[in-house]
């Protein structure tokens, strides 16, 4: 039922596929009906579809935050779905992720904040006494200034950010890790519309810069016009859209969301 | 869209159930005809309930004015002594109870038999007072601070051991989550993740419990297992009630110091 608009054939060299992906969390009622997709090393990706549709789940299988109950994860040319342990943390750290609340630490200032993202790196004892290797620490510096704050803001609590400010924070972070892909759960539904845009501005100036796919789940659908180059729709747990979103057109998303009252 | 729901019929609104007003109804007259049994079976006897201001005023004659001299002989080190017992066994707790909290948060550990594990030593240490514990370790090390030092510390694992446990438990699951994410190993988890959110409440916890230690170190010494609560022992057992009083009354000053220096760091801690 998939209403593919481009041709979605593996693509040789993909940097991150999914094959028959399911999640099921009770016995039977899976929120994932075996999904098939693969995402090209570049650009932004957009996941619509109406909440408890499955895009958060699909997201969080991917850095195995969640576990799929069965299908394949390939990343980096090998299946990480069923890979545990310091396997599973050396995969994660390829994997950035941007969360709705920002799920920053908030007593820790914000440089150490965005330090935290090469905790999967560097060894314990320099995270604990709080000694990070000096390329770290001016590649956080560096960052805090891409994502558009600045020095002043390096030693400030994370508390004392406003929503905007503290994703930003969060952005730094998910790039402090070097990541091959970049996870993005709904990294503007607890932000106001013009600190969304510019959110999504930020992202997509840094994927282009730096390279680095963004895998975006989001409500907003003018947003995912906006700014991604591919807008995958899900309902139901399937994956109902696909293409470039310019080919989006109201009867996709009825398809998507269900009735016409609301467009 | 659709027309108001008025059907004629009036609707009412009652905060409880019959059931729970029965209930209610119950503990009322439960605790009414406990409070009359009580005081028949108490057996005041009315000869020294009438003259207890009398005694009283006449105790507080008796300790006053305090015999000053004996500060500098006997009271300032064991009040040290006291000080030192307080502190140590605090100290000693923290070391013991820490990691076992650690175990009981369910968060952080996942394994039900450890977490129940956890929670018994801790109900088993808050279920002993510490005079009774000192009773047990003065039969064990004989009299002296180390009784004290033992008997503080192991009254102190339940209660720190619990708050931090309960702690750590309300700590956010989305920071955690997120360090999770970037691939960090659980150690760095605990100190980045955890560590930050639970630093507030383990301070608080601590000096709270220091400060409850303060005061019950101080009478420790009833049983031999030292400190200030010695020579207060001794000082009643000879009758030298201008000593007693002097003892109360450091005591007292030491509590109403003790509180005010844990509350000024507890305010800048957090």
């Amino acid at each position: 039922m998939t209403m593919s608009v481009s041709a979605t054939a593996p693509v040789a060299g993909s940097l991150l596929s999914v094959r028959n992906l399911r999640k099921e969390y009770r016995a039977g009622q899976p929120v994932l009906k075996d999904i098939t997709l693969d995402f090209a090393p570049r650009g932004i990706t957009a996941i619509i579809g109406p909440s408890g549709t499955g895009k958060s789940t699909l997201i969080r299988c991917i850095n195995r935050l969640v576990d799929p109950t069965s299908g394949e994860i390939m990343f980096e040319g090998r299946d990480i779905a069923r890979v545990s342990g310091s396997a599973l943390r050396l995969v994660r750290r390829r994997i950035g992720m941007v969360f709705q609340e920002y799920n920053l630490v908030e007593r820790l200032s914000v440089i150490e904040n965005v330090l935290s993202g090469r905790l999967g790196y560097v060894p314990a004892w320099r995270a604990f006494l709080r000694k990070f290797p000096a390329e770290d620490v001016t590649r956080a510096f560096d960052l805090i200034d891409a994502v558009g704050l600045n020095e002043e803001f390096a030693t400030r609590r994370a508390d004392k950010l406003s929503g905007g400010q503290r994703q930003r924070v969060g952005i730094a972070r998910a790039i402090m890790q070097d990541p091959a892909v970049v996870l993005a759960d709904e990294p503007t539904s607890s932000l106001d519309p013009k600190t969304s845009v510019e959110i999504m501005e930020l992202m997509a100036s840094l994927s282009a810069s730096r390279s680095i796919p963004i895998i975006v789940n989001i409500h907003n659908v003018d947003l995912a016009r906006r700014f991604a180059s591919r807008v995958i729709g899900m309902t139901g747990g399937n994956v109902v859209y696909d293409g470039p979103p310019g080919g989006l057109e109201s009867h996709h998303l009825a398809t998507i969301y269900g009735g016409e009252d609301w467009q | 869209m659709s027309a108001p729901a008025s059907t004629g019929a009036q609707r009412t609104w009652q905060r409880f159930t019959p059931t729970e007003r029965v209930a209610r109804s119950m503990v009322y007259i439960v605790t009414a005809v406990a409070v009359v049994w009580s005081a028949r079976t108490v057996e005041v006897i009315p000869e020294f309930l009438y003259d207890a201001p009398e005694q009283t005023a006449d105790l507080f004659k008796r300790m006053w004015p305090f015999d000053w001299g004996f500060y500098p002989k006997v009271v300032h080190e064991t009040l040290i002594e006291t000080f030192h017992i307080a502190t140590l066994g605090t100290i000693l707790a923290i070391v013991l109870a820490l990691p076992l909290s650690f175990l009981a948060a369910r968060n952080f550990t996942s394994n039900p038999f450890l977490n129940i594990l956890a929670q018994f030593i801790f109900v088993s240490s808050r279920s002993v007072n510490s005079l009774i514990w000192a009773l047990l370790f003065v039969a064990v090390f004989g009299p002296g601070a180390l009784s004290g030092v033992m008997s503080i510390a192991f009254r102190s694992i339940g209660f720190i051991g619990k708050l931090f446990g309960e702690a750590l438990e309300e700590a956010q699951t989305g920071p955690i989550e997120a360090l999770t994410a970037t691939g960090a190993p659980r150690s760095m988890i605990l100190v980045k993740g955890y560590w930050p959110q639970v630093e507030p409440a383990f301070w608080s916890v601590a000096l709270l419990r220091w400060d409850i230690n303060i005061r019950e170190s101080a009478v420790l010494g009833l049983v031999g297992a030292g400190g200030i609560g010695v020579a207060l022992d001794a000082a009643l057992n000879n009758l030298y009630w201008d000593q007693v009083g002097l003892i109360l009354a450091v005591i007292f000053a030491v509590v109403v110091v003790t509180e005010i220096v844990t509350s000024a760091i507890r305010s800048r801690i957090i």
